[in-house]
Formats: C-alpha cells, structure tokens, sequence
C-alpha cells in the first residue's frame, strides 16, 4: 500500500505585489495510514501553507503530491473539489458552523457535495457522526446554543461524516480554554485509535504533545520530524463543560 | 449535487435571513403585481371604449345634411334638408361598401301611459336601424317592413321609458302608449344599451317606422328626410372606402361642381373609435412600461442583497468549498437563491396583480381583462430577473478562493 500522504519536493510560491514569497520550499514528507501528526512552528513558518496544499485547497508551485497514490498536484479546481469530498475532513480554528442552523443540518451539509441524495440517509449518517463525538443529544441545538467545545466536536462530526481517510485539522483549539482544548484532543486521540488518520497544525506545545508525530517548521522548511509517544489528553476531573 | 438538494440549501439559507428575504421579494412582489394590474387596467379601458362605440352601431357612418346659406349666414350642418329618400335609396342599393342604410327622424315628445307621462326622444326610422345598431327586442318584437311601409302605428319603447311610464320591470308589450293625442300599439321593448360615449341615455327613447314619423308625428319635406342618415360599411377595415363612396355619390347625385362645398357631411364614428382606442392602447404601452421599470428595480433589489449576502457569508461560502462544493453547486445555490426570491415574489405578485385588477375592474364597472400571456410572461419574467441578477453574484461566490474565503472576517 503507498504512503497515505507523499509530497515530493513540494514548493509554493505566493506573489505579493510583484515580490515572490516562498512559502515551502523543496518540501518531501510521507505520512502513513492511521498516523496522528501534529504540525507545529511558529506564524509564518509555512505551516499553513502545508496544510493547505495536503488539504488540496491550495495546489503546489512546482514538485508532486500523491495522496493515496493519486497525483492530486496538478488537478483542477472541481477535481480538487472532489478529492477533498472524499477523502479529506476539515477541522478550523473558529469551527465555521452555518449559524442559525442545527448541529445535524450542519453535520450533514458534505454530503450534499458529496452526492448523498437520500435525506434519510443523510440524517441516519450525520446522527452517527454526532453519536461519535458524544453529542447526539444536542443534534438540534443550533450554534448559538452550544459551547465552543461542543461546537468544535460539532465540526469534527461533520469532518468525520463523510468517512474521510484523513482528518486536517488547522489550530483546533486556538479558540478553546485549556480545559475544554484537551476534551478536544482526547476526542482526536479516540479517534486515532480507531484508525483514522489525522493531521493537526498548532503552535501550543501541550497540543504538539498529544500527537505521535510532531513535525517541526521554520522558513518553509520542516527542519524536524520526530516521534514520541503521545501524552494522553487528560480532562480534569471537575467535569466536562456543558 | 440533484436539484432537490439545491433547493433545500437554497431555502435553509433564505429562511435563515427571513425578513431580508421577504424585502427582497417584496420588490419583485410590487413590480410583477404592477406589471398585471396595469395591463389588465390598460386592457379593460380599451375593451370599455370598444364596448361603447359597438353600443353605438357597427362600423357606423353618420350621414348629415348640409347647410343653409342665407345672405351670407351660414347654418351648421343639419340646417337644411338635403338628403332625399332617394339618395337613401341610392346609398342603400348602389354602393359595395354600404351593408344597411336608415333615416333617423328625431322630435323630442311627452309619451303618456294610463297613469304617467315622460318626456323623450323620438326616432323614426326603418327596419336597418335596428341591424346597424346592433339592437334586438328584448320582449316582444321590432316593426316589420310591411309596417313601415304601411305607416303601421307601432313603436318600440327603450327601458328607461318603460321603466318611467309603466314602473321598472313592467312588460308593455301589447299595450298602448300616446304621444299627443295619438294612441300607438307597443310591439316591442328594446334590449338595454346604456350610456353613450357622451354620456347621454340610450335607453331614454321610442322608435317607430319613419312613415309613421312623417305623418303622424311631424309633416314629412316631401322628397327631402328631416334628418340624418345612419349607414353602416360592410367591415370595420371599409369604413373608410364606404365614406368615400358616399361622397362622391352624393356630390353626383346633388349635382356639386368641382370646387364646391359638400352640402352634406359624413362622419366616421368606427375612425373615432380606432382613435380612442389607439389612445388607451398607448395609455396601456406606458402604464406597462412603468411597471415595468418597477420589476427592474426589483431585479436591482435581488442582486444587491444577493451580493451583500456573497460578502457576508464568505466564510460559509469557504467552508461548502473545503467540505467539497463544486465550482457549480456553490453557483446553483445562489442562483436557486435568487431564483427562489424572484419566483416566490413573481407568484405572490400575479397573486396581488389579479386582486388589483378585479377591484379596479370592479370600481370602474369595466370586464377584468387578463390574458394567461401577461401571467406567463411576468413569471417568465420574474425568473429571468432573478436568473439575470444572480447570475453576477452567484459566480462571484462560486470563484472565491476557500482559503481566503476561510480567512476572511
């Protein structure tokens, strides 16, 4: 089986204002099934930019990308679209749920995109995903009825409910208190340990601790990658928020 | 992505914003309502004046004597009988253009029944006056041509001097009614017609046959009529040629050198009537046009919420993009949007259009004109305002760039 993810001398250059920003530079990194990866570095290191391009939002300047053995480096923008449909799930910062709509709508909205016609089973599915992350019985709560750390599981629900092979997560908890961000990681590490894959961008070390992989960046280029065995996210023990 | 699936993530994002929704299809609401109701004015005036003028006779000319010339006064037309029962004779039988002729002999007179009396017009006329007026016998019957004829003491009474002699919904028929001291048979109730475009009572008069005018009534001119003459062309499009005809059979028959006055004048009242009605017609054109510009406004109105929409929901926009929106379904939703906004205003306009219509219709007591034409047109219309309007919007939304679009605050 290839590598999950394989970039090949990634490089991206962003024109600014007639100067070129270079963003990545000759960047090659595998990740394999089922591994959690944490990307870290400070703002401006090009891990944003990794991200993106993984995430195929964003296509690279020059160099090849192959996820699950697909070159997705030079596809088009509906194209792009599709594999992100399939096999990727996005996590942000700021959750980016639809206000005024309820969790299950919101859980449900990729598989629209992804061709899922039946409305039934498109409920059946995203009521699984919110079973998953523990808020089945908030499904028709809307945004401004849940806490951040309900909302952020809201989304991770909606990036799980398409089945993707990889989870992107970019600061997942840059929004969240430190109680409320380990919730969030002790969800990632269950999820982890049932077999999906995730990637997570953070400048917090606590965060970078939980994963088992911890690449580091600076100037675009990954100037350390290691292993660890993560620390368990632990919630403490006054209770979880409700 | 199916079209039912744009339309449910079109509707969920227009009933997240309810009342800017509405706003917004109010514009469409207004312009399509305006486009129906002013049509459907527009058509119900023209049909009104069509109405009166067929009241007054089909393809009616009106034939006058001319005038009287005495040490230089002149008397209008009318002040000298010219026209002989001959030229009738002639206007009836001789031209192509000419379907039915008849005198119209006038008198104001007080009629008396048993118990009442009523002063009214009189016409004596002969049996082609009730074929060029378009007029029938309500209860009863018209004069026959032997009656004319014979000078037959027979008339015909119209509602209003039915309603004034015998009481409102009274049956004369067979009954006598006097005009002076001479009693004449009632043999017929004519149909009512209403008003005239000038306003005066159809209704308000008697007819009988011109002989009985003549010597009953007031002495006859010998060969000459005391009156005018009603003719009716053959069709609305040979009005004109029938003027013409008349003319120059007259000016022969009266032996006019060229260069000399017409001692006659013929009027074309169908002429009249093709003027008033190219009057409201152009009436009808502006109204339209207005209402028009109303829909367009309304069309602005989409477009611009839909981009203030774009805007405002960049992120959301990033977010269907990142989870897998094609270039195609982010358009599609907000042209659904759009469409959604323009349709259900077009809908709820026609609604409020045909309401307008039938009251305005109702007030003016003229027939509610609407043709399913105008009804499609506006909801074709409306979809196209909204297809128009959204277009822009929709393609901006769908080309943004998901990771600024995710960005963006």
């Amino acid at each position: 089986m290839p590598p999950l993810i394989q970039l090949e001398k990634v490089t991206k250059i962003y024109q600014m204002g007639g100067e070129e920003l270079l963003a990545l530079r000759e960047v090659s990194l595998q990740i394999e099934h089922g591994e959690f990866v944490a990307i870290m570095g400070a703002s401006g290191s090009g891990k944003s930019t990794l991200m993106n391009v993984i995430g195929c939002l964003d296509r690279p300047t020059s160099g090849r990308y192959l996820l699950a053995g697909e070159d997705v480096s030079g596809l088009k923008r509906n194209e792009l679209a599709r594999i992100r449909s399939e096999t990727l799930g996005f996590v942000f910062q700021h959750f980016n749920l639809l206000a005024r709509t309820s969790a299950l709508e919101n859980v449900e909205l990729p598989l629209h995109y992804a061709g899922v016609s039946s409305a039934r089973e498109r409920s059946e599915r995203a009521m699984r995903a919110l079973t998953r992350v523990g808020l089945a019985a908030r499904a028709q709560h809307q945004p401004n009825q849940l806490s951040g750390g309900q909302q952020q599981r809201v989304a991770i629900a909606r990036a799980l409910v398409n089945d993707p092979k990889v989870i992107l997560a970019d600061e997942p908890t840059g929004a969240l208190d430190s109680r409320t961000s380990m919730e969030v990681m002790a969800l990632f590490q269950e999820l982890s340990a049932a077999g999906i894959t995730i990637v997570l961008v953070t400048h917090e070390p606590d965060i970078g601790r939980c994963a088992a992989r911890v690449l580091t960046m600076r100037d675009g280029e990954i100037i350390r990658d290691e292993k660890q065995t993560p620390m368990v996210a632990q919630v403490p023990p006054q209770g979880r928020a409700a | 992505m199916n079209a039912i699936s744009i339309a449910r993530l079109s509707a969920r994002a227009l009933l997240r914003n309810k009342l800017r929704s509405f706003l917004t299809a109010l514009g469409v609401v207004i312009g399509v309502g305006a486009v129906i109701a002013m049509v459907s004015i527009g058509e119900g005036a023209k049909r009104r004046v069509e109405q009166t003028f067929e009241s007054m006779g089909t393809n009616l000319l009106i034939v006058m004597p001319g005038s009287a010339s005495s040490s230089g006064m002149r008397g209008g037309f009318g002040s000298q009988a010219t026209l002989t029962w001959d030229d009738l004779t002639a206007i009836r039988t001789e031209l192509k253009a000419v379907r039915a002729a008849a005198p119209v002999l006038r008198d104001s007179v007080v009629a008396q029944s048993e118990d009442q009396n009523w002063t009214t017009s009189l016409i004596g006329t002969s049996t082609d006056y009730f074929f060029i007026r378009s007029w029938k016998a309500a209860s009863g019957r018209l004069f026959s041509e032997d009656e004319a004829d014979s000078a037959a003491k027979v008339v015909l009474l119209g509602e209003t001097v039915v309603a004034n002699l015998y009481g409102p919904n009274a049956n004369p028929v067979g009954q006598t009614v006097r005009i002076g001291a001479i009693p004449f048979l009632v043999v017929g109730v004519l149909e009512k017609k209403g008003q005239s475009p000038m306003g005066s009572d159809y209704d308000d008069t008697i007819v009988m046959p011109a002989s009985t005018f003549s010597t009953k009534i007031s002495a006859g001119l010998g060969k000459f009529i005391g009156g005018a003459l009603f003719v009716s062309a053959t069709s609305e499009q040979d009005t004109g040629r029938a003027q013409s005809e008349i003319e120059s059979l007259l000016r022969d028959r009266h032996h006019l050198a060229p260069g000399a006055e017409d001692d006659f004048s013929v009027r074309n009242l169908a002429e009249l009537a093709r003027a008033q009605e190219q009057g409201t017609e152009i009436l009808t054109t502006l109204l339209a046009a207005i209402a028009a510009v109303a829909l367009l406004v309304g069309g602005i109105g989409i477009m611009n919420i839909m981009l203030v929409s774009v805007t405002e929901r960049t992120r959301e926009i990033g977010v269907r993009i990142a989870v897998g929106a094609r270039t195609w379904d982010v358009m599609a939703q907000f042209l659904g949007e759009a469409l959604a906004l323009s349709l259900a205003g077009g809908l709820v306009g026609i609604a409020f259009g045909l309401l307008a219509a039938a009251r305005i219709a109702a007030h003016y007591r003229w027939p509610m004109i609407v043709h399913a034409n105008v009804i499609f047109i506006s909801a074709g219309f409306s979809a196209l305002v909204g297809v128009g309007f959204g277009l822009y919007p929709a393609r901006k939304a769908s080309r943004l760039d998901p990771i600024e679009a995710l960005r963006f605050e």
